[in-house]
């Protein structure tokens, strides 16, 4: 194994076969690996199965007796449900296309962090207890039996796997590692193996309407604090519509950008862009989460907490969703909500009453994404702008995993970037747009315990940034999502430490001249305008 | 062990054909129960295999997107990378199936030291080994078979003999040396070595990986010998596949063990494909990440399985906080519960 991850510098990481045998399970907690379970108590607000006390470290994990028939049951039912799932495990080559193509793969040189060998812990069993080859050879024909060991493997490497979709890019076939872990973690949820950086955020995403638990009331002062700021700023006191009928737009962001920074920058830049375009819009407290942390769990999961969006639209008598930055949010907005909870009759069609552009790329979901509807209105011209305002900033674009590999929304943020700052220079071409690498923590593994996966998954996220770094003299890492804000500083702060993080958004807002703003001084982070107009 | 154990299955399944020859009952065994057992096999086995994918519905859109999305219209969007047309799909899928483009995207990551002494970096290399090899053998085992047609048609239609010619061009002495013959064998010979010259994929092949590729160097094998070494008579063997075809068939008795070695192990080749990864070759059109829209947001997908599920509504989440948010100014529906 390569050097640990309190190392000062990335050490190549070497290729790591053990053990010899991948049919020999291999369910280690190897620390900073894995993450804590989750609690009982979040288990039963949202009424999954198994609540108790356990973790993946100890011995017994505390499964109902009839463990094995439940699992298998449930692999069955999904196969008749899921064709992808189905063909997924029928058609493998297992060519290695994909082997290095994982970020965590390339992190860590464990062998079954390879998107082909986590998906064959999976098929192995699908094999060995499914078809007819694998009972009769065994082994021989690459089948296993589903045993404790196995389950635990499943848990161990399931829980390493960002949803991230890169795999499924170089896959000939279009094998999708994400789906087969998504289903595989569904298959761990109904024993009660689940950690807790998935669960309890959706549990009270469930009750409070978003994933950090904000009340409405909490809500509203978080936005008036952000109000405030820009006020100081700016001398313009932007307005905080919020669970307003009769507005034309709903606005849903990762809750995220409430509470921490940088994201609370981003937010501050969605309501420069929304109060200057003068967009009739509303914030709800009740769909105050765009996430859907249910994604990492479950299907249905995935659809009780997406449920709100189109519930509230619907109460508040919007016309459309406008959807801020955030990155498996879109995953779900874009390939999920509009079959889950939809038909979305009920609203209209997106047009923008600023600019009249019709979405038509939104016309059935009718949810638009904030750099879509900002990117228009820039081309448009519509938003006065002073890209000199950021000049402090040396800038590359960061594109999440979830809109660049489930979307295709890679032109409008780097068309955003052109014009909002002077200084953009693009990664290398294998690690962006739909090549991207994953910021290491995403479908729930952003937690503090499994640090070092996160440290090592981050590796050719952070190389790509050092490269621009030390070429171009890059100092930001922007991007488009609220767990990349949330992850990225670390990451950074590790390897490439001169690097800060920031959202889109933040940077519009900076270059953004408002009607009667003062002459700005400082930029949305209250540091000093360097150069430029101020 | 999992190179060795397959290796020793094919070259027993050959020996068994080719002393099988000589035994008794060799007519009825060659001549009708492996062929037709095997096609058979090949037959109702990808049917069944087909079915039982299509058979389980498509839940959701799951488009793998690999360009620019269709919005703006100033955006130049991906056609064939990420399609918002039907026949975009199309295309996306033919290319797919017609130059392994995802496989053209291949590359390796190489840890390289620096040269300033700082840490070490990682780049990208392409890596097109696996590409070239596959379209060498696909496209050289599409030939061979289109060759083998000649056996099972009579007359022999003329876009044969042009498929023939093209793939003779090379000529040793007055011998017609046929380039797909050989490139077959470098591909499958190829595919093999790869499995076990790179770590990794040395460590992930199974049994299930090595066996099919050493039934195709068996298969070519004893293929190209017939035709270069020990000539096989032609005639009968065109009088033994004619009588297949036309489903009377005839045993072939003076056509020799080399050649009953060749028909047993491309007869287990068809019957094993069904049941094996070679499924392949059928699944990529259904696959749900290539198939399908990019733009998912343009066109409802529906969900034959949608079922209801419990929610916490708007209602209830406001008969909780209604004391908080009318403290706080937010508008609620009911003054009271």
């Amino acid at each position: 194994m390569s050097e640990p991850c309190n190392a000062e510098k990335p050490g190549k990481v070497a290729f790591d076969p053990t053990p010899p045998d991948w049919l020999k399970p291999n369910a280690k907690c190897a620390p900073g690996r894995w993450s804590y379970s989750a609690k009982p108590k979040a288990l039963q607000t949202l009424g999954l199965a198994n609540p108790r006390d356990w973790s993946p470290d100890q011995e017994d994990w505390k499964l109902p007796d009839n463990w094995k028939e439940i699992i298998l049951q449930g692999l069955k039912e999904r196969l008749d449900r899921y064709r992808s799932l189905r063909l997924f495990m029928d058609a493998c080559v297992r060519c290695g296309a994909c082997a290095d193509k994982c970020h965590f793969f390339i992190g860590t040189g464990d062998p079954k962090n390879m998107p082909v060998l986590r998906a064959e812990l999976l098929r192995s069993v699908y094999r060995g207890e499914m078809t007819l080859a694998g009972r009769l050879l065994g082994r021989l024909a690459g089948g296993r039996q589903l045993t404790p060991e196995v389950l635990k493997e499943w848990f161990y490497y399931f829980y390493q796997c960002t949803e991230c979709r890169r795999c499924s890019v170089f896959c000939p076939f279009g094998i999708d590692q994400a789906e087969i872990t998504m289903l595989g973690r569904e298959l761990l949820n109904l024993l009660g193996l689940n950690i807790n950086w998935v669960i309890d955020p959706a549990a009270k995403c469930l009750m409070t309407g978003n994933h950090l638990g904000i009340t409405p009331h909490a809500f509203k002062d978080n936005l008036e604090f952000f109000a405030d700021t820009i006020e100081e700023v700016t001398r313009v006191r932007v307005a905080l519509p919020i669970n307003k009928k009769g507005a034309d737009v709903l606005f849903v962001a990762p809750s995220g950008d409430l509470l921490a920074e940088p994201g609370i920058f981003t937010l501050m830049g969605y309501l420069l862009v929304l109060h200057q375009s003068g967009l009739n819009y509303t914030w709800s407290t009740y769909a105050s989460e765009g996430g859907n942390f249910g994604l990492f769990a479950s299907h249905e999961l995935m659809k009780r907490l997406n449920a709100k969006i189109y519930a509230e639209a619907r109460r508040l008598g919007v016309k459309w969703v406008l959807g801020g930055e955030c990155g498996h949010m879109w995953r779900v907005a874009h390939q999920y909500m509009e079959t889950m909870n939809g038909p979305a009759d009920f609203l209209q069609e997106p047009v923008s009453p600023i600019t009249g552009t019709r979405f038509t790329n939104a016309r059935s979901t009718r949810m638009v994404h904030i750099a879509e509807f900002t990117a228009d209105l820039i081309h448009s011209g519509k938003l006065k702008l002073a890209p000199a305002r950021n000049d402090r900033y040396r800038v590359t674009f960061h594109d999440s995993c979830n809109p660049a590999r489930s979307m295709g929304l890679l032109e409008e943020p780097r068309y955003i970037l052109r014009n909002v700052c002077q200084h953009f220079y693009d990664m290398p071409a294998e690690t962006i747009r739909e090549k991207t690498f994953c910021c290491g923590c995403g479908a729930g593994l952003g937690n503090e315990e499994c640090m070092d996966l996160r440290m090592r998954g981050g590796i050719p996220r952070a190389q790509a940034v050092r490269s621009v770094r030390e070429k171009h003299g890059v100092n930001l890492l922007s991007c488009m999502c609220a767990i990349d804000r949330a992850v990225l500083p670390t990451l950074m702060e590790k390897w490439v430490p001169e690097v800060g993080v920031a959202g889109l958004h933040e940077l519009v807002g900076n270059a953004l001249v408002l009607d009667g703003e003062k002459e700005r001084t400082t930029n949305l982070r209250g540091e000093p305008l360097n150069g430029g107009e101020a | 062990m999992k190179a060795v154990v397959p290796f020793l299955a094919v070259l027993g399944l050959a020996l068994a054909g080719w002393l099988g020859a000589g035994l008794s009952g060799a007519g009825a065994f060659f001549g009708l129960i492996l062929p037709y057992g095997a096609a058979l096999a090949f037959l109702a086995g990808l049917t069944w295999r087909v079915l039982s994918w299509a058979r389980s519905p498509v839940p959701f859109n799951i488009t793998t997107t690999c360009g620019q999305q269709y919005s703006l219209p100033w955006i130049r969007s991906s056609r064939l990378g990420n399609p918002h047309t039907r026949w975009g799909v199309a295309g996306r899928l033919m290319l797919e199936m017609l130059s392994f483009h995802s496989l053209m995207r291949n590359v390796r990551h190489e840890w390289v030291d620096d040269a300033d002494g700082a840490a070490p970096r990682l780049i990208y290399r392409a890596s097109l080994g696996l590409w070239i090899g596959a379209l060498v053998f696909h496209y050289s085992l599409l030939m061979v078979l289109l060759r083998h047609a000649r056996f099972f048609l009579d007359p022999v239609p003329a876009w044969l003999d042009g498929v023939e010619w093209l793939d003779s061009f090379l000529r040793i002495g007055t011998v017609p040396f046929y380039l797909s013959g050989l490139a077959l064998l470098g591909g499958a010979l190829f595919l093999c070595l790869r499995r076990l010259w790179t770590p990794w994929l040395r460590y992930l092949s199974l049994p299930a990986d090595f066996f099919p590729l050493y039934l195709f160097l068996g298969i070519a094998l004893t293929g190209c010998m017939m035709r270069y070494s020990s000539r096989v008579d032609i005639q009968a063997v065109k009088h033994f596949c004619m009588g297949l075809a036309g489903l009377h068939p005839s045993a072939p008795a003076s056509i020799g063990p080399l050649f009953c070695a060749h028909i047993t192990l491309a007869c287990v080749l068809f019957a094993y494909l069904p049941f094996s990864k070679l499924v392949h070759m059928a699944s990529l059109p259904l696959s749900p990440t290539r198939n399908m829209l990019g733009a998912s947001r343009m066109e409802h997908h529906e969900n034959p399985w949608n079922y209801p599920v419990s929610i916490h509504s708007y209602e209830e989440y406001e008969n909780e906080y209604r004391g908080k948010m009318k403290a706080a100014g937010i508008p609620v529906e009911k003054e009271a519960p």
